[in-house]
């Protein structure tokens, strides 16, 4: 009944939605262990202080380090004979891989897992979260991704061993050529406490940059509907939404946004939702705490000017 | 070369999505349906390629009960070249991992190089189908793509991918399957008369029963409930001062 987390790191840094898999993990099986692919073995001893990792596998490779799904699946399905779950947070990272796994081991996996149920019932959305759903899985082994938001963190605190395998990497029919990360010195957007999101009401790229300079004020992370994206007003990294990051933060300040159903599936779970737009009809109003029904720019400069 | 497109009928997605209390499952009957979002997309890409002469046919495959051929007709209309039906009977719940197990014996048959098929569908908003394909035929896979471009060899593609960290880009060989996001191009309408010349464009239909494969669920469905937006208290607030004493006094600054 042994569970397997597969961690996601950039650089030895590991991603928050990792934690949240470990947690989900720990709530399957009491044996949980972690594996990591890398480019660095060093990377692995971070994920070897996560609290609940009993061992830590690593698979270190240079071949790793923007490695494909092919490759990625293979080791995975390989290392999954000797446990019965694999769980990942939901991301990018994890979508791309997990579902091969299946595909691999004959399983179908559950995407976007919300709460685990029981040993084999799970509750994950549809229909852009406006449907939650109870699933039950009759495969033998159970391929997981959850969500981020849906489980706590878990906290550094272990000792866990770290357990080098010797995997002959395989060749890849896909090369990479190049990354074009989104610099941002501001908190990440799927953790930060607070956000402060635009939408295509900002009008410009440059007027954009208020909900920047008001994020900087608030120590906030910037956040974009779908439609800022699509505007060009900022890069799509940004997006909060159902196709972008599912987000919950303590406080959700959406500016000119006009409320999409899949812009509210990304953040309808804000513990405080704040709304300033000059049309107090909009959908996003009605599911505000707080509504400032106003020119967005003089307050957006005013909230700049007094915070 | 060949390009096919699997595409799907969904809840048209600007409506609503409500549960059955009788059934306990999302209710379907008389809803306006509509072809994914993604797919559009995806139909798109591949009628550019055909344009740019890369590509030799454009083939749109869809699986479901009869109505599913509207959805397939829209993708004639729209300028694929022709179609090919998986037929079921009734409303069966296949799950990812059957449709690209049915998916992928299409896809030997045609002996296709490239697939582009939509990220996932917005019903049950899995994510799944084209990775399952690519991992069942050993196909090079990009998911969540953004920019496309078949090398002058048409023996590759480069794609631009959608990651949380940023856009990557990788060189497939092909035979490769690729995933769409919203961003690789703006999908076009049908005109009226490719919508007439739809109806004569050839439409193939395979019962599901005669291509052997197993479609038990693999995963059941137990129950559904509604868990859109709740509306909040939406108290006024008149200036900056005022919002940022709220949000002080909540303890969210």
């Amino acid at each position: 009944m042994s569970a397997l987390v597969l961690i996601e790191l950039h650089g030895a840094e590991i991603s928050a939605n990792s934690r949240a898999a470990v947690t989900a993990a720990t709530q399957l099986s009491g044996a949980v262990d972690a594996l990591v692919l890398t480019n660095d073995a060093a990377n692995a001893s971070a994920v070897a202080a996560i609290s609940g990792v009993n061992t830590v596998k690593v698979v270190a490779d240079a071949a790793l380090e923007h490695v494909s799904a092919g490759i990625a699946s293979k080791i995975i399905a390989g290392v999954m004979s000797d446990y019965q779950y694999l769980v990942a947070g939901s991301a990018t990272y994890s979508k791309n891989i997990v579902p091969v796994v299946g595909a691999l081991l004959d399983v179908q996996p559950i995407s976007d897992v919300c709460e685990v149920k029981s040993p084999n019932t799970f509750a994950r959305p549809l229909y852009a979260g406006n449907i939650m759903a109870t699933v039950e899985s009759s495969d033998e082994k159970i391929l997981l991704t959850v969500r981020a938001t849906s489980f706590d963190h878990a906290e550094d605190g272990g000792s866990a061993a770290i357990e080098e395998l010797s995997v002959d990497v395989p060749e890849s029919n896909s090369t990479f050529i190049s990354l074009q990360e989104s610099q941002s010195e501001r908190p990440e957007l799927t953790t930060a406490d607070r956000i402060v999101s635009g939408g295509r009401g900002l009008g410009s790229k440059e007027n954009f940059g208020l909900i920047e300079q008001l994020a900087d004020k608030l120590d906030a992370a910037v956040g974009a509907s779908r439609a800022a994206v699509d505007a060009g007003f900022i890069s799509n990294d940004y997006q909060v939404g159902q196709t972008g990051k599912v987000v919950a933060p303590k406080l959700y300040m959406a500016v000119g946004i006009s409320g999409a159903i899949q812009h509210l599936a990304g953040m309808k779970d804000s513990q405080v939702i704040v709304v300033i737009n000059n049309d107090g009809d909009a959908p996003m109003a009605r599911m505000a705490d707080l509504v400032w029904n106003t020119d967005l720019f003089g307050a957006v400069q005013d909230l700049i000017d007094n915070a | 070369m060949k390009i096919i497109i699997p595409i799907k009928r969904v809840l048209d997605p600007y409506t609503q999505a409500r549960v059955d209390k009788q059934t306990q499952m999302v209710d379907l009957t008389n809803a306006k349906m509509a072809m994914n979002p993604f797919c559009e997309i995806a139909v798109e890409e591949a009628l550019k390629l055909k344009e740019s002469g890369a590509a030799s046919e454009t083939i749109a495959v869809s699986i479901g009960t009869d109505k599913t051929v509207d959805t397939l007709r829209t993708a004639l209309a729209m300028g694929v070249d022709r179609a090919i039906f998986i037929k079921t009977e009734g409303d069966l719940d296949l799950q990812p991992l059957h449709l690209g197990k049915i998916l992928a014996s299409i896809i030997k048959r045609e002996e296709a190089g490239l697939v582009i098929m939509g990220k996932q569908a917005v019903d049950n908003d899995n994510n799944q189908t084209g990775q399952i394909i690519s991992g069942l035929l050993g196909y090079s896979l990009g998911t969540f793509i953004s920019k496309f471009s078949l090398s002058d060899d048409a023996q590759s593609v480069e794609v631009s991918r959608e990651i949380d960290s940023g856009i990557e880009t990788r060189r497939l060989h092909l035979p490769a399957i690729v995933t769409v996001d919203l961003r690789l191009n703006e999908p076009r309408y049908a005109s009226l008369p490719n919508i007439m010349k739809a109806r004569s464009k050839p439409l193939e239909t395979l019962e599901l029963s005669s291509l052997d494969i197993d479609v038990t669920p693999r995963v059941k469905v137990i129950g559904v409930v509604e868990s859109g937006t709740k509306d909040r208290a939406a108290k006024q607030v008149s200036s900056a001062k005022e919002l940022l004493e709220e949000l002080t006094q909540m303890g969210v600054l």
